[in-house]
């Protein structure tokens, strides 16, 4: 009951929050999130999953009842978490509750809107990485979009207008096709599944059940399924040449909104990859692994190059989220015990740091309203605190060790080093690592020039410290990532155990 | 105890429409308005109810129930499930329609037309029989163009009403020519007689049943507004009262599919007349083409009215896949889901179109224009009534917010396992089109600003319990879909096994 719970709460809350005076609608927000989070907290403290939530694993909190019933086969609502979700979950409800307090500084019109939707979008990414049924996962999946679209065009920047709309249909078209993708695997399994169930349909195509469509051989439904669910994910992930939507969306979204965007969007797409392709088609999974990698590999370099040419801080945290996202990448298409549970660690890693970096330039955007580089220079002085966890953040991202991002990224380079499904790992790994090494040059180079030197600000506004609710957003995230950094054992080893099976069960590589 | 008439929902309608004429005669003229408005209401609602429980009740469930002049009408799922549509928009047209008819004069004359179409609609969903499918689409069709024309004093009305009643008559004619070819070959209308023909031999008349067959087929074209028989709908809905333009757009559609479903299905089934006219793969084509055009030209609209009109007609095309899939080599099963799916959409739009086009005529009350740039800043005026049309638009853009998400892609499932993952491919190029105009409506809604200080004056009472009705069935059947998902395959599947 308790992920129902967690739904309804949040539900609530966020008409509660739509129906609240503008005044009190921001502290109202943050006390009424504490309450998803606080439950988060409690699903991961009382957690005694074991196994793999798709490959008969022990689910936890499971709930399952019957929803539509479509001729000779069921739709059934179905949630419970496993070692993978109930990571993401927790990363969800941190970053949300941590979101909306530094929301307090920046959004200053239309409140109760903005955090009812902000709730809104919190509860259908509670429903996303929760759902264990086809069709009740693509409801929660589809829904992310629409409190999103409004979150964008109606608080973002100049441009947010045509930000949001192609934000909206690019990854509706995406959401598409995969859609056709997998729901031609499922009708290729013809009697064999009852229900839409993930975990069924999982077992089904393990089981090598799987006929053939309309006249499509099982093998090559298999391998237009892989390639249309994969094409669709990697939209949202987003990899090169699907991510000209993400530059635009994060530019022109309000700060809070970038840090759920960075944080947790994307880190759907990933999910959804490891659940969908490399859970239930390994075979195909390990047939097209060297373009996957190929594709990982042009996202670390393509992605930290546009972000070393960029000069709005906001833009360079934008692409350098491609680049780490291609880590992630990189770690599922590795196969191994460390490439996957590298891949899902650094998803709650980047999702945190990601969301670091975000909040600290809203917070300088905060008190300088600019974000380019050429316009800011030596604020250290004037802001030490922030100026501080930026550098703090900036070297996490780099994967300074004792942070989060250390710890993931070893885990996926380990992994993509021990690789035998990918031929010519160490290659792969090898040039992604480089990716490293651009980061560290952008991010330097950009904090050298806003932070340090002689102070010089052309902007209008005096730069000031920020406000304590700014600070004290990022002091906590902060912390998470130090804490997340030192004690990775915190969540990495209930994720090992859930990624274990779907090596083991899986294929056995 | 005593068991209602298996017609009961079409005698409901019926009565509704005569008492309204009565009571406008011999009531006082000050008291009509609301008396009128209500009895309309009511019995369009009781119709909604009756034949609802008619199908939970499990009556026509396992057979087709030969209800009347010797099997010329029949009750069975698919005619209770139609009526549901038709009762329900109905109700929401008649809600929305009393602050509509505030100045005007004949009222009992607009709501007795406006069921006796909703009367005619649910017989066509009820032939059996090709004579009793033409008079009921006359009883359609006749009051639709007069409800078309209402503003007599307005020069787009009447020259929409003339439109769309020239056409009309010219598909009408067509039709019953074709359906004079259809008797000259097999010599019965019946249905199950048509069928029975085809299977004995036509003895060389093939070619004459398939003229006729094509020219019945464009009837049901003109009257789904479908390619290429749609130019009337933007014209129409353009010009005619706003209700009625979400009554034609919603009821009238889902009345030429469910004669197309049935009609098709059981009087020339695709096994038997599939080397005479192989319909299925026509639809194939006409199902590609009509929700491209209408997707397409949708775009580009500046009118909302006009955007929802060619939208119309793309959904159209959705629908069309239903029958363009059984020329599939699917089973049983797999031709009721897709079947059923389209059964299922149109349930569905009949609540998100009605309440879109509704929502547009409270624009044309509050006098704020009809381009998409007249609507901006409206949500701060009508917070709630803007939720309303964001939940219409995206449904209809098949985003869950409500039913039309469900019906959307189990139709797409349906068309996938069917064997036409192209034609789902291509139906979801158009879906995701789609999502740019709708979005378009709620961006004037919520995210631009108004040009300058709107006053929208009273909120007129009925539009918005019809706005918002709508909206709470539309979400509520995101929830609750189980009931119209099992009932629309049921239906579906009765109809595939043939007449009787």
């Amino acid at each position: 009951m308790m992920i129902e719970a967690l739904l309804v709460v949040t539900v609530a809350s966020a008409v509660a929050v739509m129906f609240a005076d503008e005044e009190i609608a921001g502290r109202l927000a943050f006390g009424l999130s504490l309450l998803p989070l606080a439950g988060s907290l409690l699903m991961l403290l009382g957690f005694d999953g074991s196994g793999n939530a798709l490959l008969g694993g022990n689910i936890a909190y499971e709930t399952q009842v019957d929803w539509i019933s479509l001729g000779d086969i069921t739709v059934g609502y179905h949630v419970g978490v496993d070692g993978i979700s109930i990571a993401l979950l927790v990363l969800t409800t941190v970053l949300m509750s941590l979101a909306i307090l530094s929301a307090w500084t920046p959004i200053d019109e239309r409140q109760s809107q903005f955090y009812g939707l902000m709730l809104f979008m919190e509860a259908s990414l509670i429903g996303v990485f929760t759902a264990l049924d086809f069709l009740a996962w693509f409801v929660a999946w589809e829904f992310v979009l629409v409190p999103m679209y409004f979150l964008i065009a109606i608080w973002g920047g100049p441009r947010r207008k045509y930000a949001a709309i192609k934000f909206f249909v690019y990854t509706n078209v995406a959401s598409l096709v995969m859609f056709i993708g997998f729901i031609a695997l499922v009708f290729g399994l013809g009697d064999s599944i009852t229900s839409l169930g993930l975990p069924e349909i999982a077992q089904a195509l393990h089981a090598g059940q799987l006929g053939s469509l309309a006249g499509i051989a099982p093998e090559t439904l298999k391998a237009v399924a892989f390639v249309a669910m994969f094409a669709g994910f990697a939209v949202k992930v987003p990899l090169v040449p699907f991510h000209t939507w993400l530059p635009d969306a994060h530019v022109e979204a309000p700060t809070p909104v970038s840090v759920i965007l960075a944080g947790v969007l994307l880190k759907m797409g990933t999910y959804a990859m490891l659940r969908f392709n490399f859970t239930m088609l390994p075979d195909q999974a390990v047939a097209f692994a060297i373009p996957i990698a190929i594709f990982a590999v042009i996202s670390v370099i393509y992605g930290a190059m546009l972000a070393l040419a960029q000069q709005d801080l906001k833009r360079i945290v934008a692409y350098s989220s491609i680049s780490s996202m291609g880590y992630v990448l990189l770690g599922l298409v590795a196969y191994n015990l460390y490439g996957l549970g590298g891949a899902t660690f650094q998803m709650v890693a980047h999702g945190l740091i990601s969301g670091l970096m975000f909040m600290s330039v809203g917070v300088i955007y905060n008190v300088a309203h600019t974000r380019m580089v050429g316009d800011l220079s030596g604020i250290a002085d004037r802001m030490p605190l922030t100026a501080t966890i930026f550098t703090a953040a900036a070297f996490g991202y780099m994967g300074l060790p004792l942070m989060a991002g250390f710890a993931g990224e070893l885990y996926i380079f380990l992994g993509g080093m021990q690789s035998t499904v990918l031929p010519g790992a160490q290659l792969f790994t090898a040039v992604a690592m480089f990716g490293i090494v651009i980061v560290a040059g952008y991010l330097l180079l950009a904090m050298q020039r806003v932070l340090f030197g002689p102070f010089d600000a052309d902007t209008d506004h005096e730069i000031v410290p920020a406000a304590v609710t700014d600070r004290v957003s990022i002091v906590v995230l902060l912390l998470l990532v130090i804490l997340l950094g030192t004690a990775p054992d915190l969540i990495y080893g209930i994720i090992q155990d859930a990624v274990q099976p779907i090596l083991t069960i899986g294929g056995g590589f | 105890m005593v068991e209602l008439p298996y017609l009961t929902p079409q005698y409901l309608f019926a009565i509704t429409a005569l008492a309204l004429l009565i009571v406008d005669t011999i009531m006082p003229r000050s008291k009509r308005p609301d008396l009128l408005a209500g009895i309309a209401a009511l019995g369009s609602t009781l119709v909604a109810l009756t034949s609802a429980w008619f199908l939970a009740a499990g009556t026509g469930a396992g057979r087709t129930v030969l209800a009347q002049f010797d099997g010329m009408l029949v009750v069975d799922g698919t005619s209770l499930f139609f009526t549901f549509i038709f009762g329900s928009v109905a109700t929401l047209v008649i809600l929305a329609s009393y602050d509509y008819l505030s100045e005007s004069e004949a009222i009992a004359e607009y709501y007795s037309l406006v069921t006796l179409a909703a009367l005619g609609m649910s017989l066509m969903a009820a032939s059996n029989n090709l004579a009793a499918l033409f008079v009921s689409l006359e009883l359609a069709s006749l009051p639709s163009y007069g409800l078309v024309a209402y503003l007599k004093r307005n020069e787009g009305s009447v020259e929409a009403g003339l439109k769309y009643f020239l056409i009309g008559a010219l598909s009408s004619a067509v039709m019953v020519y074709g359906i004079s070819l259809i008797y000259g070959a097999t010599g019965t209308l019946h249905l199950s007689g048509i069928a029975q023909a085809l299977q004995s031999g036509l003895a060389g008349l093939d070619s004459l049943l398939g003229l006729g067959l094509i020219m019945l087929i464009g009837g049901f074209l003109f009257k789904t507004a479908s390619v290429p028989f749609h130019f009337w709908a933007p014209e129409a809905y353009e010009g005619a009262p706003a209700p009625i333009a979400a009554f034609i757009s919603s009821a009238s559609k889902a009345a030429g599919f469910a004669v197309a479903f049935r009609v098709l299905v059981q009087g020339f089934p695709l096994d038997l007349v599939g080397e005479i006219v192989p319909w299925g793969w026509v639809f194939v084509v006409l199902a590609i083409v009509t929700m491209t055009l209408g997707n397409f030209a949708a775009a580009t609209q500046e009118n909302v009215k006009r955007m929802l009109a060619y939208s119309s007609i793309g959904h159209a095309g959705y629908v069309l896949i239903g029958l363009a899939a059984l020329a599939g080599p699917g089973d049983l099963n797999t031709q009721a889901l897709v079947l059923g799916a389209a059964m299922m959409h149109l349930l569905v739009y009949g609540f998100m179109n009605t309440g879109a086009f509704l929502f547009v005529s409270m624009a044309e009350k509050w006098k704020v224009g009809r381009t998409f740039e007249d609507y901006n800043g409206l949500a701060r005026q009508a917070p709630y009534a803007s939720v309303a049309m964001t939940v219409f638009m995206f449904s209809l853009a098949g985003l869950p917010v409500g039913g039309g998400f469900l019906s959307k892609y189990v139709l797409f499932a349906g068309t996938v396992q069917a064997g036409f993952w192209w034609l789902a491919g291509i139906a979801a190029i158009n879906s995701a089109l789609s999502l740019y105009y709708y979005s378009r409506v709620v961006k004037s809604l919520w995210i631009e600003d108004p040009s300058e200080s709107l006053d929208l004056g009273p909120k007129p009472t009925g539009m918005y319990v019809a706005v918002i009705g709508a909206a709470v069935v539309t979400v509520a059947l995101l929830f609750a879909f189980d009931p119209v998902a099992e009932t629309a395959i049921a239906a579906a599947s009765l109809l595939l096994e043939g007449g009787i």
